[in-house]
């Protein structure tokens, strides 16, 4: 199959690949820049796993061609925080036990960082509106959502503290 | 001795630990050691390795659920480009055996099928290219010719197939797999004197764990020393993995299993035979590495995660007190096209079958059938969620039919707290229980009281709400005696169940522990951590987790059956004994004491009674390491400081030979008490939660935290079967919820908002610290509690709940069903 040339910016740096057009964002996330805490769940749209941030907006990576990524940024779960400086949202995760397997983990806090970023204080409605398409077979999601109500309580302090 | 009489004693407690100590790290919450790596996406899952020169492969995967392959065309996806290999399950069997299975007598099963398809999505030809999509391509390539068989979808029906409706007929002439009468106790007598027998027909519908990962295999086989190594997220490895080395032809020393963690399992990843044979196969065919990853709908249809799928129909004897006395199932279990637990699954359940009351006979009709459909694995309760379901669900018809209390009719019931350690007529042994606190416990949490009224009023504004109640049991420890003794001929009548760990602790006093089960999104490294850090008195932090390959494992059989946590309690507490052991000979050298004198002190070794004459861990490392010398020529000092335990079941006994009596193979019993409250809208079938409380009790606690989230987490799986979740076969054998929008899987919208858990702690009394399991128990107790809840609210109509799972289609049927009636 002819390949294409892309160039994505992901987590702020560029990258050209050639790639075919069949090529799938997740596919290319994952096994073209070997960045593979974005997850597959089912590969058909449903499980929200794969979710990254697509020029700001949450979107199902296995239901995009990487093609259609090009020019574009996309953010993935490798742009929050690092093991020994963790992202006030995945402290909040860790604090407040909102994971199990972790499967599904990054697809959350992709969900979660547009969310912030839109209403930095949702309410549980809010919540519940922009992970309820997400699935954990793990938590039950009690859990997660103290958790993403935890992280807002962080980002606020954090956020008052610096002003 | 006849047997009997040998089971009649109850073993020794080899508990050294005993519960109710002072400690500083066990029963208090603590954050995950495994979290920072998962939450940066660091994880390395099975699809995260990538190795050089790896090849990937695709299954095609039969449309068909029962047919003969008259022929298989690949040239057309031989021929391209990028396409390595295109083969046949009969290619594969060329130098790749049948697959391991644990019934007797067993049941052939390839990792591709050779000559006939028994269920759609059965492998029947595999495609290694380049790349995975390149591989896909191939699969439409393929041509292949059926020969349609008759099908068998309904495990009725299964009883009575013959010809060309039998899927195994070198195993005989039926599709009854198995059938076998146990009786336990006197049934028939207390039938016969019963003053009221209850009776219900009971549907458990076949659902599955469905991990948000699916299983995955990267193999590699090395021609020059003839070895295999097989990269998966597996589990039960260091327990069975050889036995996929004699699939393979090879001795088991050729074969190497490394552990990869996985994204959720609840069972479905005990072993995964079929793709991990089905990798390496492909890698000695190839001579290249082969990555297999199942896609969703490789995984719902052809796994190892379909659970079990039974009718019962079942009896319970009541006395002219009320008491229960005796309890009948008939029971048709639909295993699916193959056989790879054997009916370990009923094994199980037999465990708890009369539940927490004191039942004193148990009569028993298994029939486990074959059909079209894929094949039972595990999933979070084995097949003892079902056998909770059906004594609750009896327990609630019990309190309709006779007009009782549903809460005191349990509690009269209960077997007391001085009754333990219990007997139960199957010869389970329950260790210890207090029922009653736990129910008084959930009644506290819920207001069950102020609920009830709540009810009344609600109902006076025309609102249907209902609240459940579920008093059930949560075995834990299994021994493998459940696998086969059920059998007719117990074939590998296995009786090992071990746990091994092995401990060093490294040159400048840090401490690595090995376990031989990969994280599977339990918590075994903060467990392992926290049990670590309380026996050898160090900081969790100098505390780090490895998982063993085969290679190097000790005896380990891994998660499953809420085994994990006592069984490596147990391993720890006799590897640090080992390592103290050391750490205090090597001090005694330094600080010139006799080992008897010296004591473990936060990160130290020193003499008792004398504050300050002690040496760090650090320098005690240092010196056991690399002065030899410096210390007495005694052959038993060797250098370093490690240790490798393997810890056995703690109570386990033999059934007997005519099975009358089964022995104690599940006997570390925990117990819990769901108390949903919930809101049915007749004129649509929704049911929603307005409260729900689960109170556990699963002996000491080790990390309250984690504990409580495998409750919740169990309890939305088991909302999940009660409500929405079922591989549905329609009666052409075909798989119509093979997809996540058609299995559907609760989301946020469907769980309650809070389910409040609660604990009691009865230690058991012969595991280390008197810990029990509890990873199951949610699902164990949500499927019975949500149906006792919304019988409860639609008790105006009269709607019996007797089949799972109640989509609000049908509960529709029922409501308007119990309207037709009324009128």
């Amino acid at each position: 199959m002819a390949k294409q040339s892309v160039t994505v910016t992901v987590n702020g740096t560029r990258y050209q690949r050639d790639i075919e057009p069949r090529l799938l964002l997740s596919d290319f996330i994952r096994h073209e820049l070997s960045l593979t805490g974005t997850h597959t769940g089912c590969e058909h749209g449903v499980c929200g796993s794969c979710t990254v941030l697509l020029e700001g907006l949450a979107t199902r990576s296995c239901l995009c061609l990487a093609v259609q990524a090009d020019g574009l940024s996309v953010e993935t779960v490798e742009s929050l925080g690092r093991i020994d400086a963790l992202h006030p949202l995945q402290q909040a995760f860790w604090e407040k036990h909102g994971l199990q397997c972790g499967f599904c983990t990054p697809g959350m806090l992709m969900s979660v960082v547009e969310l912030l970023r839109v209403n930095p204080a949702p309410d549980r409605e809010a919540i519940i509106e922009s992970i309820g398409g997400n699935l954990c077979r793990c938590t039950g999601y009690q859990n997660i959502v103290a958790a993403v109500e935890y992280a807002v309580e962080l980002l606020r302090t954090q956020k008052e503290a610096a002003e | 001795m006849s047997p009997a009489a040998t089971n009649a004693a109850i073993p020794l407690s080899r508990q050294r630990e005993k519960p109710g100590q002072s400690l500083k790290w066990i029963g208090k919450s603590m954050k995950r050691v495994e979290d920072p790596r998962l939450l940066t996406g660091q994880g390395r899952y099975i699809d995260d390795i990538d190795l050089p020169n790896m090849l990937h492969a695709a299954v095609l995967r039969s449309s068909r659920p029962h047919a003969k392959i008259k022929s298989i065309d690949t040239r057309a996806a031989a021929a391209l480009p990028g396409v390595i290999k295109v083969l046949t399950g009969a290619d594969i069997a060329t130098t790749t055996g049948a697959l391991p299975c644990f019934a007797n007598p067993p049941v052939e099963q390839r990792c591709v099928a050779i000559d006939r398809v028994r269920h759609v999505g059965e492998a029947v030809a595999v495609a290694v290219a380049e790349s995975r999509y390149v591989a896909e391509d191939a699969l439409e390539r393929i041509d292949v010719q059926y020969e349609d068989l008759p099908t068998v979808g309904d495990p009725q029906q299964a009883i009575r197939s013959t010809g060309d409706a039998v899927l195994h007929p070198g195993r005989g002439p039926s599709n009854v797999a198995m059938q076998r009468h146990f009786s336990f106790g006197n049934a028939q007598e207390d039938f016969a004197k019963a003053a009221k027998i209850i009776k219900r027909r009971l549907r458990w519908p076949r659902s599955g764990a469905q991990p948000l990962e699916t299983v995955g295999a990267v193999a590699e086989y090395d021609s020059g020393s003839g070895k295999f190594t097989i990269h998966a997220n597996t589990s039960m490895y260091n327990y069975v993995g050889w036995t996929m080395a004699l699939s393979l032809g090879v001795p088991a020393h050729r074969l190497n299993v490394v552990p990869v963690i996985a994204g959720g399992s609840f069972g479905s990843k005990l072993f995964v035979h079929k793709v991990c044979v089905l990798a390496a196969s492909l890698a000695r065919i190839c001579g290249r590495r082969v990555k297999y990853i199942e896609d969703r709908i490789d995984n719902i249809m052809a796994c190892d995660n379909h659970g079990s799928d039974r009718i019962y129909d079942a009896e319970l004897a009541l006395d002219g007190d009320n008491q229960m006395i005796g309890l009948r199932c008939n029971v048709i279990d639909d295993y699916g096209a193959y056989f790879q637990f054997g009916i370990g699954h009923h094994g199980n359940a037999l465990s708890q079958i009369v539940g927490p009351y004191k039942i004193r006979s148990v009569d028993l009709n298994i029939t486990a059938v074959f059909t079209n459909k894929c094949q039972q694995g595990a999933y979070r309760g084995f097949g003892s969620e079902v056998s909770n379901f059906v004594i609750e669900r009896l327990v609630d018809a019990a309190v309709d039919e006779l007009h009782l209390d549903p809460v005191e009719f349990r509690r009269k019931n209960f077997i007391q707290r001085q009754d333990f350690p219990y007997k139960i007529p199957t010869g389970n042994l329950y260790d210890s229980g207090n029922y009653s606190a736990v129910l008084d416990e959930a009644l506290r949490m819920l207001d069950y009281e102020g609920w009830r009224r709540k009810q009344e009023e609600y109902r006076k504004q025309g609102r249907y709400v209902g609240i459940g109640v579920a008093t059930c049991q949560e075995r834990s420890v299994f021994s493998a005696t459940e696998f086969w003794m059920l059998n007719e001929d117990a074939g590998f009548a296995l009786t090992s169940s071990p746990e091994g760990v092995s401990i060093k602790i490294d040159p400048l006093g840090k401490v690595i522990v090995s376990l031989n089960a990969p994280f599977w999104g339990n918590s075994p490294e903060t467990m392992a951590t926290m049990i670590l850090a309380e026996q050898l008195k160090v900081d969790p932090d100098d505390i780090s987790v490895a998982y063993s390959d085969t290679d190097h494992g000790l005896a380990g059989t891994g998660p499953g059956g809420s085994r994990y946590t006592v069984m490596v309690a147990g391993a720890i507490v006799g590897a640090a004994g080992m390592i103290k052991e050391k750490l205090f000979r090597v001090a005694g050298h330094m600080l010139e004491a006799s080992p008897d004198d010296l004591e473990l002190r936060n990160g130290k070794v020193g003499v008792k009674g004398a504050p300050g004459l002690e040496k760090t861990i650090a320098e005690i490392a240092m010196h056991a390491h690399f002065f030899r010398l410096s210390m007495p020529d005694d052959p038993t000092l060797t250098s370093g400081i490690d240790a490798a335990y393997t810890y056995d079941h703690p109570l386990t006994t033999l059934p007997s030979d005519d099975r009358s009596d089964l022995g104690i193979f599940y006997p570390i019993m925990g117990h819990m008490c769901h108390m949903p409250v919930v809101e049915v809208d007749p004129r649509t079938g929704q049911v929603s939660f307005l409260d729900y409380v689960a109170v556990h009790d699963c002996g000491t606690m080790v990390n309250p935290m984690t504990l409580a989230g495998h409750v919740r987490g169990g309890t939305a799986q088991g909302i999940g079967t009660a409500l929405y979740e079922q591989y549905y076969y329609d009666e052409q054998g075909q798989l119509l919820t093979a997809s996540y929008a058609d299995y559907l899987i609760p989301t946020l919208h469907e769980v309650p908002a809070n389910v409040r858990v609660g604990h009691i702690e009865t230690p058991s009394p012969f595991t280390e610290y008197g810990i029990k399991g509890g990873g199951e128990g949610g699902r164990m107790g949500a499927p019975p509690a949500v149906c006792s809840a919304i019988e409860d609210a639609l008790r105006p109509f009269g709607v019996k709940i007797d089949a799972l799972p109640v989509t609000p289609r049908r509960l529709r049927t029922l409501i308007r069903e119990a309207q037709a009636r009324a009128t």
